[in-house]
């Protein structure tokens, strides 16, 4: 009997799992790709948006069409994952068996929970382009923006794409010295940690970008309350701070379904994954991949990516009776927009910290790790193709390795304690 | 690095005074470490937050948010800012033997 394999959510890891596993196994595995709609959104595009540097229509695919022949994509909404019966409860009365089950479903944003945040003025003076919608208003806003204070804010973390705030206040940057208006106006970053950059060789390296943009930051600000009509951002030690346009990050949690699943996840509704195996702690026939797990690495489609590997091969571990193996080693890289044409490029793991070297060639690159370039830039937009047509469909990138290669980098070792 | 005694043990600790390596921090060594960046007695609400800290980090390898601690070591945000202020996941992590809650770089 063919094995029963359901995968909720398709995104990036449950698509790439899915198309991969179907590869391995063809009809000898009944793969189910279960999502709540069709909208597979290419999320790095989203920070071009606000910019006009990426149109939303082009960073948008169906989901269904992105999974191989002889998977199914079955449009519907989880109600909860029951661990004792091997099954998947669906909110249209749905059930689904399974013999494995990979949580892929994301993390979800929760503005909510921040008191006041989707109040008066959320949507126009009150943004975030961590959602399509936000990013094309934060385009209309950004376009008839004429000067005042600019707040960029992370309310706490984790967050995905944990580089991206840093990103938008570089290109806003960029983009308001092109309009003519960036000396009126004072941008500020607004963080929860204690710095831009927290680890000891970046902020080395990246010390002083932040001034060289006349970019100004407010840190250990836990955001308590936005009140967008008077314009104040509020922390929870009563610090305040005035913005004219609100740039916000709020806080993410794993899909609602985890959270009614007793046992799958933790209090934010991540699911208890193990670092190495990409095994939940809930069930052994239970994986996790991408920003649904809890794992102490970055919630980015690199890692999810990088994840890839050893999901599949324990996946095919545990259905054939053997010990799981723990190659996943936190491995990370993403492109960090800098304005200008230009990009950064970091690459690191649960062991080494972001350092300088070069990409993917230990000595020959061509991308340098560290350090803003025009190649970064050029390749960071090089990568969208790639992500339909190669990663998706479950190919591997030549040259780029899921476990992280350590011979060009100083190996400073990642003290743990990440909250990304 | 830098070695520092508390309680009277060596441990390393990174240059902001962080713990290189959890295992080496025992209860004794807490109150000193406290008194050091400003915080008298520890009360039973304290040891709360610092066991939950320490309970989190060592089982997910992630030491937690602000809002990972208000929602699970049953101490509300605003309390955890007069048991620890300014920065409560930050003190409670150094206090507790581990690093400081980080970003990706």
């Amino acid at each position: 009997m063919a094995h029963r394999i359901v995968i909720l959510g398709g995104g990036t890891g449950g698509t790439l799992t899915a198309n991969r596993l179907h590869h391995r196994y063809g009809e000898a595995a009944e793969i189910v790709v279960v999502d709540r709609d069709d909208r597979h959104v290419y999320q790095p595009g989203l920070l071009f948006v606000p910019f006009g540097l990426a149109d939303p229509d082009g960073i948008v695919r169906p989901r269904g069409k992105q999974l191989h022949d002889g998977i199914e994509f079955r449009l519907a909404e989880v109600d909860r994952v029951e661990l004792a019966d091997n099954v998947v409860q669906l909110t249209d009365g749905g059930v689904l068996p399974y013999d494995v089950l990979v949580v892929a479903s994301g993390a979800t944003l929760l503005p909510e929970e921040t008191e006041g945040l989707t109040g008066p003025g959320w949507g126009q003076r009150v943004s975030t382009f961590y959602t399509l919608e936000g990013a094309i208003a934060l385009h209309d806003a950004l376009q008839r923006f004429d000067g005042g204070r600019l707040v960029v804010n992370v309310v706490d973390m984790p967050i995905k794409c944990p580089v991206a705030p840093l990103e938008f206040c570089f290109l806003a940057d960029w983009y308001l010295r092109g309009r003519g208006v960036r000396e009126d106006t004072e941008l500020i970053y607004v963080t929860p940690l204690d710095a831009a950059f927290t680890k000891p060789i970046a902020a080395e390296h990246l010390a002083g970008m932040l001034d060289h943009k006349n970019i100004a930051i407010e840190a250990e600000f836990a955001t308590g309350e936005v009140d967008g009509e008077h314009g104040r951002l509020v922390s929870w030690d009563e610090r305040e701070i005035s913005f004219d346009l609100l740039v916000t990050i709020p806080l993410h949690g794993g899909a609602e379904f985890v959270a009614r699943s007793t046992g799958l996840g933790d209090e934010l509704g991540f699911v208890s994954t193990d670092p190495r195996t990409l095994q939940s702690h809930a069930a052994e026939n239970v994986f996790a991949i991408g920003d649904a797990a809890n794992l102490p690495t970055s919630k980015a489609g690199s890692a999810t990516h990088f994840e890839g590997d050893t999901l599949v091969a324990n996946i095919e571990r545990l259905l054939g009776g053997e010990e799981l193996v723990g190659s996943y080693d936190g491995h990370v890289n993403c492109f960090i927009e800098s304005g200008f044409h230009k990009a950064l490029l970091i690459d690191f793991n649960y062991e080494v910290e972001p350092a300088p070297g070069r990409y993917p060639g230990a000595h020959v690159g061509p991308l340098p790790l560290l350090r803003e370039s025009h190649l970064n830039h050029l390749a960071k937009l090089a990568f969208q193709p790639l992500y339909w047509h190669v990663l998706l469909p479950g190919r591997d990138i030549p040259g780029i390795g899921a476990q992280m290669s350590t011979s060009a980098k100083q190996p400073t070792p990642n003290r743990q304690g990440d909250t990304t | 690095m830098s070695t520092v005694t508390y309680a009277g043990a060596a441990v390393e600790t990174d240059a902001e005074g962080f713990f290189a390596d959890p295992e080496q921090w025992n209860e004794e060594m807490a109150p000193q470490i406290a008194a050091a960046n400003g915080i008298g007695a520890l009360t039973d609400r304290h040891w709360q937050v610092i066991n939950f800290m320490r309970k989190s980090y060592l089982e997910s390898g992630a030491a937690p948010s602000i809002r990972t601690l208000g929602k699970a070591s049953g101490v509300p945000v605003k309390e955890l800012y007069q048991l620890f202020p300014r920065g409560p996941a930050k003190l409670a992590a150094k206090i507790g033997g581990i690093p400081k809650p980080r970003g990706c770089i």
